[in-house]
């Protein structure tokens, strides 16, 4: 498999002084194509941080940044806005979905903003992947009426609908009971066979890293395992 | 950009009360800029028409001559003519002059006229007027008579007299009766009441009287000329250049009407300026309104708008998202409020039908357009403010993980 994305020696401090935070001290990481990994960690050890920064969404203090030939850490936020467009997904843990949007409006975001309208190929994509999510019948539901699992679901949905090459995730299960939260992963374990999508997920819960092929471990700011 | 439009009017009928309520506070700005408008245009109108649009801009008065003098060669004044007895000056060839002056540029209208002074005499009843005898079909060419007209009619004919309702109550005059004028001149007539009018102006409602010109020909021995041409312009700040023309023109004594008028148009330009200062006021107003309401808005939105960003939305399009929100509101404010502007002027009388007493509000100065216009530019620069701030979210702070 060749290499996605590949950072080294990440620094990352927050705040200047007697303040300063050292929270990644000179981490490094590669991840291959079609890869799904699990980042693990406890909490505060900067699994977010690491997630962040991979998402072109903070720069690191020092350190470089490379995903698909591209350095990311000299480029500038329209070129990395329209890099994350492309080839970048997010799953976050909290405040998720746009509330006023219906569960399809939200799913077809990140095409519509690139195309600056909601195509018919764009709805067509959108429907598909929440009905390979168990959500047919939740289509056209406003997202803020969806219960806990399934606006998790719609926020898997979401990431995918440009064919992105990498899905960070971060807790996406954090949120939610355990049935809701074995399903999630299913689905993310499905694409990831289904498309290639590689998928970085971070979370503690020992149960839900190994349903990943790989365990990735933080720890005071660089990777241990 | 369409989708950021879809967004924007998601955001507005998301929050509807919200949006209402701040829509119903532009229009309410707005329905005071028409208001003041309305009334700041109907105020001079009326003003205009009340003291410079009732008087002649421009007036032909005969000139007497220079009493002819015989100076001896060595300078000794030796003779000196006496004035002649006949009191008026006549413009003998006046009626050759009318199409001319009508002619002069800026002239909307022409009065030729003979003026003069009698005794009206009903019973025992006497009172001291006014006479001035008009040209029939020209009754309202100065004086808007017309319009002043409460009870009859102002049509001139032979016998026919129209007088003040101050004076007809004074002599308890009614329409259609008779009664007896002596000129100054000594010349008497017996006439009928055929209209009543109340201009508003003490003097005119008290003692003048208007007869046809050819009863003041007879009452003042005028078999020929007038005394006295009125001219009205539709510009009364080019009444000296035109009054300069019309001198040149017929060599008559035409003298402009501008005493008081500077004064007057600097009181309407303060008056407008006053309109100006309230109106910007209710346009700072809207402007607030919006900017805030939109502040609070990105504030409320911040993880939105970070989660926007981080699925790939551009800095622009976030800005677009929020400035359009603000063009929404100031459109909509704008219109609804022009629409109430408009209602409400409704009920008052057209700008020809003003009366003493109520406001003059003139609902065609209300400035609807231009007050939309503005709101919409308004509303739009106040959300430049809370679009940047929008904008520049970090994704990763407002996401909060
Ligand atoms: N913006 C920030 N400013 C200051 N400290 C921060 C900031 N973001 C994260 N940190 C600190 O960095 C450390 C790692 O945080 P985080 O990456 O969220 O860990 P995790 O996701 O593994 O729980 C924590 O101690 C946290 O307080
Ligand atoms: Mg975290």
């Amino acid at each position: 498999m060749t290499a996605l994305l590949e950072v080294s020696d990440l620094v990352k401090t927050f705040g200047t002084g007697e303040a300063e935070t050292r929270v990644l001290r000179g981490l490094s990481l590669t991840l291959k194509v079609g890869e799904m990994a699990a980042l693990l960690g406890p909490s505060g050890s900067g699994k977010s941080t690491l997630l962040t920064i991979l998402g072109t969404l903070m720069k690191p203090t020092a350190g470089s940044h490379v995903m698909l030939g591209v350095d990311l850490v000299a480029a500038d936020d329209a070129a990395l806005t329209t890099f994350r467009n492309l080839h970048i997904g997010f799953v976050f843990q909290f405040h998720n979905l746009l509330p006023d949007f219906t569960a399809l409006e939200n799913v077809v975001f990140p095409t519509a903003v690139r195309a600056g309208r909601e195509t018919p190929a764009a709805r067509a994509r959108g429907r598909e992947l929440l009905t390979r999510m168990g959500l047919e019948t939740r289509v056209d539901f406003p997202s803020a009426n969806l219960s806990g699992g399934q606006k998790q679901r719609v926020a898997v949905a979401r990431p995918l609908m440009n064919r992105p090459d990498l899905v960070l995730a971060d807790e996406p299960t954090g949120n939610l009971d355990r049935e809701s939260a074995l399903q999630v992963m299913d689905l993310i374990a499905e694409i990831n066979r289904d498309e290639g999508t590689t998928f970085l997920i971070s979370t503690h819960d020992e149960k839900i890293a190994s349903l990943c092929r790989r365990q990735i471990v933080v720890k005071d700011g660089v990777i241990t395992g | 950009m369409l989708y950021a439009l879809k967004i924007a009017t998601r955001y507005l009928t998301a929050s509807k009360a919200q949006t209402a309520l701040l829509v119903l506070g532009v229009a309410v700005g707005v329905f005071i800029f028409i208001f003041m408008s309305a009334l700041i245009g109907g105020l001079a109108e009326f003003i205009l028409s009340r003291t410079v649009g009732d008087i002649s801009h421009v007036t032909i008065t005969a000139e007497d001559r220079d009493p002819a003098i015989l100076i001896s060669p060595e300078g000794h004044v030796l003779a000196v003519t006496e004035r002649g007895r006949a009191r008026t000056a006549t413009l003998a060839e006046a009626a050759t002059y009318l199409p001319l002056i009508e002619a002069v540029p800026g002239v909307v209208a022409v009065s030729p006229q003979i003026t003069g002074a009698g005794f009206l005499t009903r019973g025992a009843q006497v009172a001291q007027v006014s006479v001035t005898g008009l040209q029939p079909g020209r009754e309202s060419a100065i004086l808007d008579l017309d319009g002043y007209m409460t009870q009859g009619s102002v049509r001139l004919g032979s016998g026919l007299i129209v007088l003040g309702e101050t004076l007809a109550d004074d002599l308890s005059l009614r329409l259609g009766q008779t009664l007896r004028l002596q000129s100054s001149t000594g010349v008497s007539a017996v006439l009928t009441l055929s209209g009543i009018y109340t201009t508003g102006n003490g003097m005119i409602d008290a003692s003048s009287t208007y007869v046809s010109l050819s009863t003041a020909r007879t009452l003042f021995a005028l078999p020929q000329g007038v005394t006295r041409i009125e001219i009205k312009l539709d510009d009364l700040n080019v009444a000296d250049a035109t009054a300069r023309r019309i001198r040149a023109l017929t060599g008559l004594n035409a003298v402009p009407r501008t005493d008081g008028a500077e004064q007057l148009m600097e009181a309407l330009n303060a008056q407008a300026q006053t309109g100006y200062f309230l109106k910007s006021f209710a346009l700072i107003t809207i402007v607030i309104g919006v900017a805030s309401a939109l502040l609070l808005s990105t504030y409320r939105r911040r993880p939105e708008i970070g989660i926007m960003r981080a699925m790939g939305a551009r800095r622009g399009f976030v800005i677009f998202v929020f400035v359009t929100q603000g063009a929404l509101i100031g459109l909509m404010g704008g219109v609804s409020g022009a629409a109430l502007g408009y209602m409400a002027l409704l009920p008052f009388p057209p700008r020809d039908a003003f009366e003493a007493g109520t406001l003059p509000m003139d609902i065609t100065q209300g400035s609807y357009g231009l007050a939309i216009t503005l709101t919409v530019i308004g509303a739009i620069l106040a959300s430049i403010l809370p679009a940047r701030a929008a904008a520049r979210v970090d994704p990763v702070t407002a996401i909060g993980q």
